[in-house]
């Protein structure tokens, strides 16, 4: 058998070995991406009460003097939020993140402020020590399932820097939106302080006038962190989500290359063996010829 | 007679939702029961509290609501709860044990803060299930 086409046979194995892998993962994150989307729906009822809470107590109170709601006049620092994946084999999933991190830190430093960096996810972390960047905020191990719990450990550091006096005096998120299986948005955002979003078209009329118990003061102080943890579970879900449908959609791409890989390689394959034949058909014909020719000599 | 609305949600899934007669809550400053027609409210619920809601022959539903608060509004009943438990849904035998662990922590450190919300968690939960504690 020739040289080349024992090359060729080697290098078709190896592709095919690397296609089932590329494969399996395509699979297994479209599975994940369905998971991950019912995570999101089962956080939806929270997010809208908690939501339609927090601008009850604004609409009823007419001078909201709460700390995390009141915005410094001359704010120094600004920390970022910046929720990566912790396994790569995710296209460009988490470079586009990181390049939009870089965008708003170019541009708050810009407006005079120091950017403190908090990151989720390991190849955020592994991207900040490779470039030697002080990071104030290290999470990691659960990029692809968040659970609330992880949502409150980031959100109380976070509240808990952004209340000190030498903290932060600004607090960003940059992340992942998930809009649909092929679209997901890098997102940036400012969570403190405070703006509160309507998820939806706010009722129509008066809002109704609320008792609270005990205060609104004292509510407003529980219900605020509360509402910062559900927006960051619900950035942390939505993440996941993305890094699934980048993760499907790279190694459906990865596999359909191994395929067209395949197919070009045993086209060669074919090529050389029958260049072989042909080779060899060429040799018996002419060595018979020579033979037949030194007969006719002879006689 | 006008039905209350309830939801019990938690950050993870939606728990339970439902009409109801009356629903009655434990808040900071005492229990707080709600009826049709009640004024807007919105409170703050202790940790490790029961919450009741009476539904007329369907029986009552309880659950274990650890924080969070009670919104009302125009027979809207929601409670937005860090964690919450459905009665029917405790291990009794796990909350037992997970009791007397937090208890026993206590008694070893009296300033144990960690235990003693355990321990009102796990309690809250047995109540929740019809355990005397």
């Amino acid at each position: 058998m020739g040289a080349q086409l024992r090359q060729l046979r080697r290098r078709i194995k190896s592709v095919k070995s690397t296609a089932k892998i590329t494969r399996a993962q395509e699979l297994i994150a479209s599975s994940r991406i369905v998971k991950a989307q019912q995570r999101m729906q089962a956080a939806v009822p929270y997010e809208r009460e908690i939501t339609h809470a927090v601008s009850a107590v604004l609409s009823n109170t007419t001078n909201v003097d709460h700390p995390l709601t009141v915005a410094k006049e001359q704010p120094a620092t600004a920390g970022v939020l910046i929720v990566t994946s912790d396994r790569g084999f995710a296209g460009g999933y988490n470079a586009n993140i990181l390049r939009e991190a870089e965008a708003l830190k170019g541009h708050l430093t810009g407006r005079g402020l120091t950017v403190k960096p908090y990151v989720v996810g390991r190849k955020g972390l592994t991207w900040h020590r490779f470039r030697g960047r002080e990071m104030f905020g290290e999470w990691d191990g659960f990029s692809d399932n968040p659970s609330y719990a992880d949502a409150k450990e980031i959100a109380d550091a976070l509240i808990t820097a952004f209340k000190a006096e030498d903290g932060i005096d600004e607090i960003h998120v940059v992340y992942t939106g998930f809009v649909s299986m092929l679209t997901q948005n890098v997102i940036v955002k400012r969570i403190l302080p405070l703006e509160v979003e309507e998820t939806e078209t706010p009722p129509e009329g008066i809002p109704p006038y609320y008792e609270f118990e005990p205060t609104a003061g004292d509510v407003l102080d529980s219900l605020l962190p509360r509402y910062i943890e559900s927006r960051i579970y619900n950035a942390l879900l939505q993440s996941a989500a993305s890094e699934h449908a980048a993760r499907r959609r790279a190694m459906k791409s990865a596999t359909d290359n191994a395929n067209e890989l395949i197919r070009v390689f045993t086209q060669q394959m074919n090529q050389a063996r029958q260049a072989e034949i042909t080779q060899e058909i060429s040799e018996i014909v002419g060595g018979a010829n020579a033979l037949a020719d030194a007969a006719a000599g002879k006689e | 007679m006008a039905k209350l609305r309830v939801g019990v949600v938690s950050p993870e899934r939606e728990i339970w939702t439902g009409e109801a007669d009356m629903v009655i809550a434990k808040t900071v400053d005492g229990e707080i029961g709600i009826m049709p027609n009640h004024a807007p409210v919105l409170g703050v619920l202790v940790e490790g509290g029961v919450l009741r809601v009476k539904r007329g022959d369907e029986g009552d539903l309880v659950a274990a609501v650890h924080g969070g608060f009670i919104s009302v509004a125009d027979n809207d009943v929601s409670i937005l709860a860090e964690a919450a438990e459905l009665g029917s849904e405790v291990d009794v035998a796990r909350a037992k044990d997970a009791l007397q662990r937090a208890q026993a922590s206590i008694e070893a450190d009296q300033e144990d803060a960690d235990a003693r919300l355990q321990a009102k968690r796990a309690a809250a939960r047995l109540r929740a299930a019809g355990e005397e504690v």
